[in-house]
């Protein structure tokens, strides 16, 4: 194989991870824009999905689409409940204090769940053949094709959600201007309760989609596709949908060749160096505007 | 001043007499190995906590990253030890050199960020030590450094300590202190008053990593060996927790947090999964209940019954 089909390769293969990170990404950069909140504990929430997915399809039988939809669900309900119990109670506490909590929050999911089902990986049962298609220089597998139209898809949803719906226009509203909105009669906190499920849906999409794709999971899955996935967020310039996905899909990239091309131990060390150098040259991100800071 | 130092002689007369009591219980062998081995844990913690304390709590600026500058410390005081047979002193203070080199290193880009933003720079600044490390095969990788001598023992863990704790209190007693406090209170006031932000910013960072280092040295020559997984972000949440438990801001509260949490641990190490759930709910709990942590930003000696201690004054 010459190195220009290594090159494409790699690129599918990074496209594949991106759209991954990029649903995760998308649930970062929604409950950003809207609460100012890191939530580390959405690595985890997408971890939970992967696990309902998981048992959905090896107790019930059922198959993916199904399995999925459940998944996203339950997750949802799931984020809204954090939520609910866990970060509105302090929303009027200093930054920090929310931040710590979703680190608790973190770990509680991890290890109640590692409490549950043993911190052994699970196999994920293999859904799809493992077809591969020639299309010109690249091959490309069924799991690719599916993880590819189920973010498409998903992320024409939310699209439409956010652009075209009246809870859509409340979330911008709400996010733009928490205060301002609750004059204008929104109910943000129904609003932010809303913004977390949809959040961890497609978190939980990203989760299912993990399984199909490596057929591992295990409690601990959810640390560092959830850092990247921030990563990913702040690549693409935090609070800004299109940017999320965009900054998924260019990290998925970037790890792909890094770790084709360099070594895969060093992957980890990529996404993290991009992270410092966005921060350090462009902290607004690849597609935000600057912002001056107001005394 | 002279009041200061009066409290200062007690509190060393104090630490002497709980440093005679443990270790008559070490030497009578009253200790089973375990918690003579965790003893030395908690020396080590509280090193970290106290020191990650100056960064998080004192001057506001949100590591996440302590572990990675443990892990300098750690693998600097072993390749010393082992490859240059050097003494543990000497590996303590060029763990010391090393970590506090690198911390100013990558302090001087990253302190010009703040909030959200620095805690997640530190963390993938941790990281990616961590990652380097692992890479490098001078000091066995990923399979972790062996071979390092047993050279901490409770003496040198607990002396180590206390010159850690005084020398952070009376760094945040000076004019640097009362710098890092102005910073943490509001940057922009302070900047307007003319304290020059980037350098104690910067400083209390350097001497923060410097002291993690320290703690690392001893940690290697604990456990005979270093290992890259010893030092990933979530042993830096650890030490953010305890410092957070005890209160930013406060010694007596991280030394307390250090030491109650690596109490805890140990008592519940033979159920891991127990462990950090329980940790998790007692840390939302805290938030929710005493966000500003158990000693918030009092220091024991500041207590009444500690002034009446002190006899009239």
């Amino acid at each position: 194989m010459g190195i220009m089909d290594q090159f494409l390769q790699q690129l599918i293969n990074g496209i594949s991870l991106g759209s991954i990170y990029a649903l995760i990404a998308l649930g970062y950069t929604m409950v950003y824009g809207i609460i100012k909140l890191i939530n580390f504990a959405h690595g985890d929430i997408y971890m939970v999905g992967a696990y309902i997915g998981f048992f959905c399809i090896t107790i019930m039988n059922w198959p993916v689409l199904p399995a999925l939809l459940v998944s996203m669900l339950l997750t949802g309900i799931l984020g809204m409940l954090i939520e609910r119990f866990a970060y509105r109670p302090l929303r009027s506490a200093p930054r920090i204090s929310v931040l710590i909590t979703a680190i608790g929050v973190s770990f509680f999911l991890e290890y109640t769940m590692m409490y549950f089902v043993t911190p052994q990986p699970r196999t994920f049962p293999s859904l799809l053949d493992d077809a591969a298609y020639h299309i010109g220089p690249f091959i490309i597998n069924n799991q690719q094709i599916m993880i590819f139209a189920i973010t498409i898809i998903l992320m024409a949803i939310l699209t439409y959600i956010v652009q075209y719906t009246k809870v859509g226009k409340a979330m911008r509203a709400v996010s733009f201007d928490t205060e301002t909105a609750q004059l204008m009669g929104i109910n943000s906190n129904r609003i932010i309760s809303v913004t977390f499920g949809i959040g961890s849906a497609l978190a939980a999409a990203a989760g299912v989609l993990v399984g199909i794709y490596y057929n591992s999971i295990d409690p601990l899955m959810g640390i560092m596709p959830g850092l990247k996935a921030f990563v990913a967020a702040v690549l693409g310039g935090i609070g800004i949908l299109p940017g999320a996905a965009a900054g998924g899909i260019i990290l998925g990239i970037i790890e792909a060749l890094v770790s084709g091309f360099i070594s895969s131990t060093f992957r980890d060390a990529a996404a993290f160096a991009i992270l410092i150098l966005v921060l350090l040259f462009k902290p607004s991100g690849l597609l935000g505007k600057n912002t001056n800071e107001k005394v | 001043m002279s009041s200061l130092r009066k409290t200062d002689l007690k509190a060393i007369v104090i630490s002497l007499i709980v440093f005679a009591v443990l270790q008559g219980l070490i030497s009578s062998e009253a200790l089973d190995p375990f918690w003579q081995l965790n003893i030395i844990v908690i020396c080590i913690n509280i090193i970290m906590s106290v020191s990650l304390n100056l960064i998080n709590g004192y001057t506001g600026q949100f590591s996440l990253g302590h572990a990675g500058f443990m892990a300098i410390g750690a693998y600097t005081g072993a390749v010393l030890s082992v490859n240059f047979h050097m003494p543990f002193i000497v590996g303590l203070i060029t763990a010391f050199v090393t970590a506090a080199i690198i911390g100013c290193l990558i302090g001087l880009p990253t302190m010009r960020l703040s909030g959200d933003y620095l805690a997640i720079a530190t963390l993938g600044l941790g990281e990616i030590i961590r990652i380097v490390i692992m890479n490098v095969n001078y000091v066995g990788g990923a399979a972790g450094f062996m071979g390092i001598p047993k050279s901490t023992n409770f003496a040198w863990a607990f002396f180590v300590m206390l010159f850690v704790v005084f020398f952070i209190k009376n760094y945040v007693n000076s004019s640097f202190g009362r710098a890092c406090v102005a910073i943490r209170e509001n940057e922009i006031a302070a900047e307007a008053m003319g304290v020059n932000t980037t350098k104690y910013k910067v400083l209390a960072f350097t001497v923060g990593a410097g002291f993690a280092g320290v703690a690392g040295c001893l940690f290697a020559h604990t456990f005979y060996i270093v290992h890259p997984s010893s030092f990933t972000f979530l042993s830096s949440f650890n030490y953010l927790i305890m410092v957070v438990m005890g209160g930013m801001g406060s010694i007596t509260g991280s030394i307390a947090g250090a030491f109650i949490l690596t109490t805890i641990s140990a008592l519940l190490s033979d159920w891991p999964e127990l462990r950090m759930s329980i940790y998790a709910v007692v840390l939302i709990a805290l938030m929710f209940y005493r966000p500003q942590g158990l000693f918030g930003n009092i220091e024991i000696t500041s207590l009444p019954i500690f002034k009446r201690f002190k006899g009239g004054k």
